[in-house]
């Protein structure tokens, strides 16, 4: 199934689905050596999102989110791609600076995906696949 | 958003891969803040210096960029003084880290003044109707409010992105319709020096991201007008004010305003902040936020000349300004105060060691209890500097 979206970051990747309802701040949330969620008050707690597509509603938080992406990417413990129902500039900065795909403006179904669903994100042709 | 055939080629990566991805950056703002194009920048201050904020994660991003800036850039406040690190207190480790941080900058061509009054430096970073790529956010206040520039509220990677495309997208702060007055303030007092911090503290907290237009019946200088926007900018997200017959004018008529509230502000409202937050059992004062400018430090001077202060007094400038005059330097620390450059008690992990600080800033007010952990303590110029001495 083909679901069209609006590239932020270009590249493409697959991966597990990895879905949470909760906007994500990635300074405090995650930790930048491990890409374990850490904070216990978020859905995503003791979760790894390395290699996963993760998809949220967006980023929250610190401007230093944009930098932790980064760390992230660099320690191999990023997420594959990340969807957004909509982007805000702290996801994006970081997406984009660490070459990460980033797509938004997706339906809001897509928060009821199940965790580990086979993904593509082909943000270059702005388009999601369910494999 | 459109793109010129130039811009389309940079974001193909046909100029190298920095400079594709800062493209992507500045085209992914455009997009989420809608703007149609992107506009040529005069200058840029870059955020994401003080290794405190940017920790590891920025310090190794910085460190991987080639490229060089095509405009004037200069740079936020750091963490330390970048001489004086060790009167400060500051560790080795966090030393060669913010060090490692200007390096970088330096190799992208960024000049290493590090401050949040880049305006008081030089004339030529900002006229009125300029672009800008600002970052600092007392500094965008000062730059939309008080020179008639046009900045939105940059962050660290989008100010380097601006700098090393030379542009940035044209929304927000950028287009007269979002430079229209929210809140119209008045203000039934006469005001003079910390005064106009105190009344910024109260008006960014009710204000948050609007833009308010003041009627005042006393007539800020610029030190003034840098502590009021400064204040408001912390204690709210304020980037553009007015101050009727001072600053530039809302580039629309009043008919064109759309107008949310009408605050009016008398002497009691201003004296509250004082008795709020007493200076009183203070181990620290600290001046220079934002950035002293020369007349400040005269003013500084004087009241110091001729006495020891009994407590620690931090007097924070730029270096330019600081070395531009090496006498009144002297002349305040002859009473034993320090005169830091480069950095501040905001941004500065050295502030985290004591337990209350008096400040005659509304924006050091506003951050230091967050952002260092310790209690803060307001009042004027005057009672700060007596407070350094032991007399209160």
């Amino acid at each position: 199934m083909d679901i069209k979206c609006h590239k932020v970051a270009s590249g493409k990747a697959s991966g597990p689905a990895l879905v949470t309802k909760d906007r994500i701040s990635f300074l405090g949330n995650v930790n930048p050596e491990t890409g374990v969620v850490v904070d216990p008050a978020h859905e995503l707690f003791g979760r790894c999102i390395a290699g996963s597509v993760l998809i949220f509603p967006g980023g929250k938080g610190s401007t230093v989110g944009s930098y932790v992406i980064y760390q992230l990417k660099k320690r191999g413990v990023a997420p594959a791609a990340m969807i957004n129902l909509r982007s805000e500039p702290i996801v994006a900065v970081g997406a984009i600076i660490s070459g990460i795909p980033l797509v938004d403006r997706v339906p809001d179904d897509l928060l009821h995906l199940t965790d580990g669903v086979l993904i593509e994100v082909d943000a270059n042709s702005g388009r999601i696949t369910i494999l | 958003m459109y793109l010129s055939r130039e811009e389309e080629a940079v974001a193909r990566g046909e100029r190298g891969d920095t400079l594709r991805r800062m493209m992507e950056i500045l085209v992914a703002l455009g997009d989420i803040y809608g703007a149609e194009r992107l506009v040529p920048v005069r200058s840029v201050q870059i955020a994401g210096v003080s290794f405190k904020n940017i920790g590891d994660a920025g310090l190794e991003w910085i460190s991987d960029l080639s490229g060089q800036v095509v405009v004037p850039s200069i740079l936020n406040p750091a963490g330390m003084d970048l001489e004086r690190w060790q009167e400060m207190g500051i560790s080795k480790d966090f030393a060669a880290k913010q060090q490692a941080t200007i390096e970088a900058y330096r190799r992208l061509g960024v000049t290493i003044d590090c401050t949040c009054t880049p305006y008081q430096l030089y004339d030529s970073l900002a006229s009125h109707g300029d672009h800008l790529a600002w970052s600092e956010s007392s500094a965008i206040s000062y730059a939309n409010s008080v020179i008639g520039a046009q900045t939105n509220r940059e962050g660290g990677p989008s100010a380097l992105a601006a700098a090393l495309v030379g542009k940035t997208p044209l929304y927000g702060y950028h287009l007269d319709e979002n430079r229209k007055p929210t809140h119209l303030v008045s203000v039934n007092a006469n005001l003079s020096g910390s005064d106009y911090g105190a009344l910024g503290f109260i008006m960014g907290s009710i204000v948050k991201d609007g833009v308010p237009l003041f009627q005042m019946r006393s007539r800020p200088s610029k030190d003034e007008l840098k502590t009021l926007g400064a204040a408001m900018a912390a204690s709210g997200s304020v980037a553009l004010y007015y101050v009727d017959g001072v600053t530039p004018a809302p580039p629309t008529s009043p008919a064109a305003w759309e107008v949310i509230e009408k605050i009016a502000l008398e002497k009691p409202d201003i004296d509250e902040v004082y008795e709020k937050y007493p200076g009183k059992d203070a181990d620290i004062v600290a001046l220079g936020c934002p950035h002293c400018s020369q007349e400040e430090l005269e003013k500084i001077a004087g009241l110091l000349a001729g006495h020891k202060v009994q407590k620690e007094l931090w007097v924070c400038t730029a270096r330019k300004i600081a070395d531009s005059f090496p006498d009144l330097v002297a002349r305040i620390e002859e009473s034993g105060a320090k005169v830091f450059c480069d950095t501040c008690m905001v941004v500065s992990p050295a502030s985290e060691r004591y337990q209350k600080m008096m400040v005659n800033s509304g924006k050091a007010l506003s951050y230091i209890p967050g952002l260092c952990g310790v209690r803060a303590g307001f009042g004027s110029l005057e009672e700060c500097i007596n407070a350094a001495l032991g007399r209160n």
